[in-house]
């Protein structure tokens, strides 16, 4: 019987949060309005996502003080919580790339999967700088001009139209193509998130003693180069690509995994 | 020794990749972002930077377009909400992804005197001080959303009939639009009320656009960039003092016009047959 204690948490926490900004626009809530891009928390907080505001400012222009101290706000959150925590628990994209990868599960395609040699997880650093030079160079924020995260924001509080496209077009891409493709070898605003959490507090802490090297929670982790220390050390997970998902520990029946405050004077 | 250059060579190889595909996406997403910004009809909100910066300014929050929506003057009669006027650019509407615009022939923009899309732009792409008016307060007349265009083929007033829709629709009526009373030579006892826009009013809000009866608006709002003209600054007005004024102040320099040509004394072209 597997736990799905964090997996519906997070469930939960998404899909909260997709209703509360589509609550906004359809009812006039002021409880959680705008986009990723820039957010107003209780018609007072101003929140703004770091990478978006640094594209637009690499393009060249100055920004309002409301989305400097928004992403400010937002940096300071997932440098404590664990920057792809925002991949995870908050990103609607997600539930479209576990359901892919789901049933990548299901229908065994991992055993056929082709190696796309070029297709590395740090592929995404590139193209995170790279879409801060294609910035640059165009004079717009050259990721949201196509970013699936926000198309699909804005389609659920605003309508989709033929923004679905590219939502189907990252699920077939991850289900046929690569494993976990977009949001582990692509997406850009991933990569900045993972750097943003390089030292976050909360992680994921492994239990050598306890585990039966069962493997289930590699098979399940969209990170699993993260994991490297299964029964081998008792550590915690200290990469900044670990997305504090907390399937790993769902799936573990070994009670090997659980997440803990990181210990600053320890492992950094 | 033969290992270590065998990992260079592959360290190279790997690199050299990597920065290959990494130009190659660059050349790509550079080439989509260009065309994506490149739509150049397309009616912005109140106060909206000029259309380059807006671009890239606007941080596609939605903000404007929900405060457009949720205003207390959008709702129907039984309190339910209408459409609001501001719309989100989305995949297929062939503008840049996430940004807000407007369609007057579908919801004009209806000039709210608090302006409610305005001061919630986090990013200022909707710059509040271009809409104070002299005693600081906002004023949604100051706003340039676009310029209205009469086509005069399908206006019926211009064929003679009796339409004055666009003129009581617009909300600073008898100052954006004025008729201009023409005898009707055709029937000899009638007379021609023609529209006649004044781009120094005019907001751009389209509420003449919509309102207008003929089957395809014969008045519509375009981007005033693409609905004015230019003289030059080299016209200068004899009979307008104000103008002569600006003339008499320019620098030689400003006016005078470098060309290969110029760089000949007259004497030498005037002479000469013109060669293209």
């Amino acid at each position: 019987m597997k736990n799905l204690k964090y997996l519906l948490l997070r469930r939960v926490t998404q899909i909260g949060l997709m209703f509360l900004y589509f609550a906004a626009n359809a009812y006039g809530w002021h409880i959680l309005e705008g986009t990723f891009g820039s957010s107003k928390l209780f018609g007072l907080i101003p929140l703004a996502d770091p990478y978006t505001t640094l594209q637009v400012l690499s393009a060249g222009f100055l920004l309002g003080a409301d989305v400097l101290v928004g992403a400010l706000l937002i940096t300071l959150f997932y440098m404590i919580v664990g920057g792809r925590a925002f991949c995870s628990w908050v990103c609607p994209i997600n539930m479209v790339t576990d359901l892919a990868n789901w049933l990548r599960r299901k229908l065994k395609l991992d055993k056929e999967e082709v190696n796309y040699r070029f297709l590395k997880r740090r592929t995404r650093y590139w193209i995170m700088v790279l879409g801060l030079i294609v910035s640059a160079v165009v004079g717009i924020a050259a990721f949201e001009a196509i970013s699936p995260i926000t198309i699909m924001q804005r389609g659920i509080i605003f309508g989709f139209g033929a923004g679905v496209s590219i939502i189907v077009a990252i699920f077939l891409f991850d289900l046929f193509g690569v494993r976990n493709g977009w949001c582990g070898h692509l997406c850009p605003l991933g990569a900045a998130y993972s750097l943003i959490g390089q030292k976050s507090l909360i992680r994921v802490k492994h239990d050598h003693e306890a585990c039966t090297n069962c493997m289930e929670c590699k098979i399940v982790c969209p990170e699993n180069q993260v994991l490297h220390m299964i029964n081998k050390e008792s550590i915690s997970v200290t990469d900044g690509e670990c997305t504090n998902c907390g399937r790993c520990i769902d799936v573990c029946n070994d009670d090997a995994l659980g997440f803990s405050i990181r210990k600053l004077n320890k492992d950094s | 020794m033969a290992n270590s250059d065998n990992n260079r060579r592959k360290f190279m190889a790997t690199t050299l990749q990597s920065v290959g595909l990494t130009a190659l996406g660059g050349l790509l997403w550079s080439g989509y972002c260009d065309e994506a910004k490149a739509s150049p009809l397309v009616l912005r909100p109140p106060g909206a930077l000029p259309e380059e910066q807006f671009l890239d300014v606007c941080i596609k929050c939605g903000l404007c377009a929900e405060a457009c929506a949720n205003r207390e003057s959008n709702k129907n009669r039984d309190g339910t909400q209408r459409e609001g006027t501001l719309k989100m650019a989305k995949g297929g509407d062939h503008k840049l992804i996430g940004t807000p615009y407007f369609i007057p022939r579908d919801v004009p923009c209806y000039m709210c005197d608090d302006i409610p899309c305005v001061p919630v732009c986090p990013s200022e792409a909707l710059d509040m001080k271009s809409l104070l008016n002299e005693k600081e307060e906002l004023d949604i007349n100051k706003a340039q959303m676009g310029l209205a265009v009469v086509h005069k083929e399908s206006c019926v007033a211009f064929w003679g009939l009796q339409c004055d829709a666009c003129y009581r629709a617009c909300p600073l009526l008898d100052e954006a639009i004025t008729l201009e009373y023409q005898k009707n030579e055709r029937t000899g006892k009638h007379a021609f009320l023609l529209p006649v826009v004044h781009s120094d009013v005019c907001t751009g809000c389209g509420l003449c656009e919509k309102a207008c009866i003929t089957e395809k608006p014969a008045i519509f709002v375009l981007p005033r960039e693409h609905s004015m003209g230019k003289a030059g600054d080299h016209y200068v007005k004899g009979w307008d003092t104000k103008d002569q004024q600006r003339a008499g102040e320019r620098k030689l320099d400003e006016i005078e016009t470098h060309n290969e040509r110029s760089q000949q004394a007259p004497s030498d072209y005037l002479n000469r047959e013109i060669e293209y």
